[in-house]
């Protein structure tokens, strides 16, 4: 495998780990705004209780994700940094609100409404604009003028593509938190808030599908080449399928015990099931960044930085495993933290 | 062209300035929680327990906001430099990589401290706080290396079309300055905080009847405080003075705009106070101490140090960093000073702190953090017209970009609602959450 490809599916790994944790964080948040005054309360407390511990750590892989952009591909930064200004920044803007806000709520009572509210809203527009980085590195959206490039604000803007990249990140969100939070509620042996969560997962599972498959159609006519290389990747994408529908069915499905739905075998096929899904996109993108202005191994930095840097990441998750198991113990496992009142 | 450089290092400046704030808090106050908690260990005084938890939310509020800034300034600085960042990613990617896992450990450890305390036994709630210390302290530490490399870059060779070649990450991390920087900033971070936790104590010992209880919960506070701040900002001055020495090895040029010195000279006097004049070459109004530049830059009298002179006009700093200097060198001594005279009240008289003592520390917080951001001012606007010392113009490293003007708009005034919105949440909490309820409650 060459180096910077090696680089690449690093990169693509934190992304996926992002997008995953990031879904369920944000996702979270939005159920916790709209549990939290009626009846359903049990809801937003556990969305809460997930959420309170794991934002900080969420919120690394999100700069994890950028170091690593930046220090592997050096060379991609000056075209992803003008074109992304306005797009990043304000997304940037968003975090920050949602973040600091969603803190605060829990420091002041009185507020906590007003601040609750704020927060998941921007919880639910940060993915989007997010996912509307996307569409930017198919073609069609980028010129080169006087050697800078430009992004195409109204064209971007005005294309369906953009819209539907949108309506996918925000409907993952919706599908993989409630679906996680389905889980965690049965782990915390909360019933209604079981009841809820499942009831929300199994709409949005077959609609999100649905969306993603949509997405394909309304590719611009400049990423023909993604779609003809998509379609020489189906194998990544029709086991992304496969594992989605047993996931999904698991939920049905009643145990021995009498209680229905093998939840945790359903999180982890559709977590499988967008990493087959992601991957098979990663690979279907390559060997463009940003087509067809900048590819891969333009951007990619010089070896000696290279192996220091992967030698920096295995030995710095390496320390960090032990921590993280603590961290499983206490926060998503021990029913003294899922079970209190 | 020349507005967009402008507006970029506008917004990147004012990213930092509002950072380093909620940063230099979260650099000092897990070590002032290590304090409390190890002195709740010995003596088993409740009182401490009380201080650690209240510390800890007021910790935990400003975290909030270290980190979401943090992540700001971290995306920014790609955004608005990427011509930059095209030569951190090829030469000192390693501290900001290291920098992700000292930050990951912090917030691991944050939340175990914050939500999972009283379901671990002691040991282990005291490694977390220790990991959440040495996690910020850790990336404050590397970050500032990425600083240090921009003021004495090393570990690389570059051709003369500007091609980058023989990268040595490791000889760019362990770059001239490295140690001495980051020294400076951990220990001013920890002199910073402690003034704080004495400003806030000393302003509630001025009120009116307060009760026995809370006058000693003060008390212990402030005293913490005070030998806390004592010790590092010794500590501060001592590498202060190292700091100088290496300016006067590797960027003569930034020590001599600090000093408003133009012509080279032995036997240089120390200017302090006044405002550099760039026509008449000089620095007005200021008070000359004789001798003590060179002293300071090479520990003889007779130390050459340079002028500003020996560099064409459009490579000097902008001349008014002497100010910036001043201030951040003035209140720093005061400080230590300050903390110095209390702690000899304390031991010579046998007496509590008089009322003028403690008006004065009131205004200690404030000022340390004003220190803070004089000396992060002095060190980014001293460098100019460089990003990187001799390597890269500013205006080579922005973006091209246009629309920083709104983004511009934007964070700023994201920036201001967020101090109010801050500071008033921790007056709200605290006012809602009094002290005198928890030391109440201890004594049941």
């Amino acid at each position: 495998m060459e180096e910077y490809l090696i680089a690449v599916t690093i990169l693509w790994s934190f992304l996926f780990v992002y997008s995953m944790l990031g879904s369920l964080d944000f996702g979270a948040g939005f159920w916790a705004l709209v549990y939290g005054k009626k009846k359903h309360t049990n809801a937003s407390s556990i969305a809460n209780r997930f959420l309170s511990p794991t934002w900080e750590v969420t919120n690394v892989f999100l700069v994890l994700f950028v170091v690593t952009l930046v220090s592997f591909f050096p060379f991609a930064t000056s075209m992803l940094g003008t074109l992304l200004l306005i797009p990043v920044g304000l997304g940037l803007i968003l975090l920050t609100i949602r973040t600091t806000f969603m803190m605060f709520s829990h420091y002041a009572n009185k507020f906590q409404d007003l601040l609750r509210i704020t927060s998941g809203i921007t919880g639910l527009l940060i993915p989007a604009l997010l996912v509307s980085i996307l569409p930017i590195t198919l073609g069609g959206f980028v010129v080169i003028e006087d050697g800078y490039p430009q992004l195409l604000y109204g064209k971007l803007l005005t294309s369906p593509t953009t819209y539907m990249h949108i309506a996918f990140g925000i409907s993952t969100e919706l599908f993989l938190s409630a679906l996680f939070l389905t889980d965690y509620a049965r782990e915390a042996n909360d019933h209604s808030a079981f009841g809820t969560y499942r009831k929300q997962a199994i709409w949005l599972g077959p609609l999100t599908l649905l969306i993603a498959v949509l997405t394909i159609f309304t590719m611009p006519a400049e990423a023909s080449w993604l779609v003809e290389n998509v379609q020489d990747n189906l194998y990544g994408f029709g086991m992304s399928i496969a594992l989605f529908a047993i996931g999904y069915s698991l939920l049905f499905f009643k145990q021995k015990n009498g209680k229905l739905g093998y939840t945790r075998a359903a999180v982890t096929f559709v977590i499988l099931q967008y990493g087959f899904a992601i991957y098979a996109y990663g690979s279907a993108h390559l060997p463009y960044m940003v087509y067809p202005h900048l590819t891969i191994e333009a951007g990619f930095t010089n070896t000696n930085m290279f192996y220091q840097l992967l030698i920096g990441y295995i030995v710095g998750l390496s320390i960090l495993v032990p921590a993280f198991i603590l961290f499983w113990r206490l926060f998503l496992k021990d029913q003294r933290y899922l079970e209190q009142k | 062209m020349l507005d967009t450089v402008v507006l970029a290092r506008a917004l990147f400046g004012s990213s930092l300035g509002f950072h380093i704030i909620y940063a230099t808090l979260g650099v000092g106050i897990p070590l002032m929680i290590i304090i409390a908690e190890v002195m709740y260990l010995i003596k088993k005084d409740e009182d401490y327990s009380i201080m650690a938890k209240r510390w800890t939310k007021g910790f935990a509020i400003l975290l909030a906001v270290a980190i979401a800034s943090g992540t700001i300034v971290g995306v920014l600085l790609s955004l608005l430099f990427p011509g930059f960042m095209e030569m951190v990613g090829q030469v000192i990617a390693l501290p900001f990589q290291i920098e992700i896992f000292a930050f990951l450990i912090e917030a691991v450890f944050m939340s175990i401290y914050l939500y999972a305390a009283d379901r671990l036994p002691t040991w282990l709630r005291l490694v977390s706080i220790v990991s959440v210390a040495i996690g910020a302290v850790g990336s404050a530490i590397l970050i500032t290396d990425a600083h240090a490399w921009m003021n004495t870059p090393a570990g690389f060779e570059m051709t003369a079309s500007g091609e980058i070649t023989n990268v040595d990450p490791w000889a760019a991390f362990f770059n001239p300055s490295f140690f001495i920087t980051a020294l400076h900033v951990s220990v001013s971070a920890y002199m910073t905080v402690a003034f704080i936790i004495a400003s806030l104590a000393a302003a509630r010992l001025l009120r009116k009847g307060l009760s026995n209880e809370e006058r000693n919960y003060h008390k212990k506070s402030l005293t913490i405080g005070i030998y806390l701040g004592a010790v590092m900002s010794l500590v501060t001055a001592i590498n202060g003075h190292e700091t100088a020495q290496m300016l006067h090895d590797y960027n003569p040029r930034k020590l001599a705009a600090a000093e408003g010195l133009f012509e080279t000279t032995r036997y240089a006097p120390l200017s302090v106070g006044g405002w550099t004049s760039r026509e008449d070459q000089e620095v007005k109004y200021a008070i000359e101490i004789p001798y003590a530049l060179s002293f300071l830059a090479g520990d003889r009298f007779d130390t050459e140090v340079k002028g500003l002179n020996e560099y064409p006009e459009e490579l000097w700093p902008p001349l008014y960093v002497h100010t910036l200097f001043n201030v951040m060198v003035g209140i720093g001594t005061m400080l230590m000073g300050l903390a110095f005279l209390a702690i000899i009240w304390r031991w010579g008289f046998k007496k509590p702190l008089p009322g003028w003592m403690l008006a004065l520390f009131v205004g200690g917080g404030p000022l340390a953090m004003i220190a803070i951001e004089a000396g992060w001012c002095f060190s980014c606007i001293g460098r100019q017209p460089y990003t990187i010392v001799n390597v890269l113009k500013t205006t080579d490293a922005a973006t091209q970009s246009e629309n920083v003007g709104l983004l511009f708009v934007l964070f700023i005034s994201l920036y201001a609602v967020l101090l109010v919105v801050t500071a008033f949440m921790l007056i709200f909490y605290f006012k809602r959450h009094p002290v005198q309820d928890e030391l109440a409650k201890s004594e049941v």
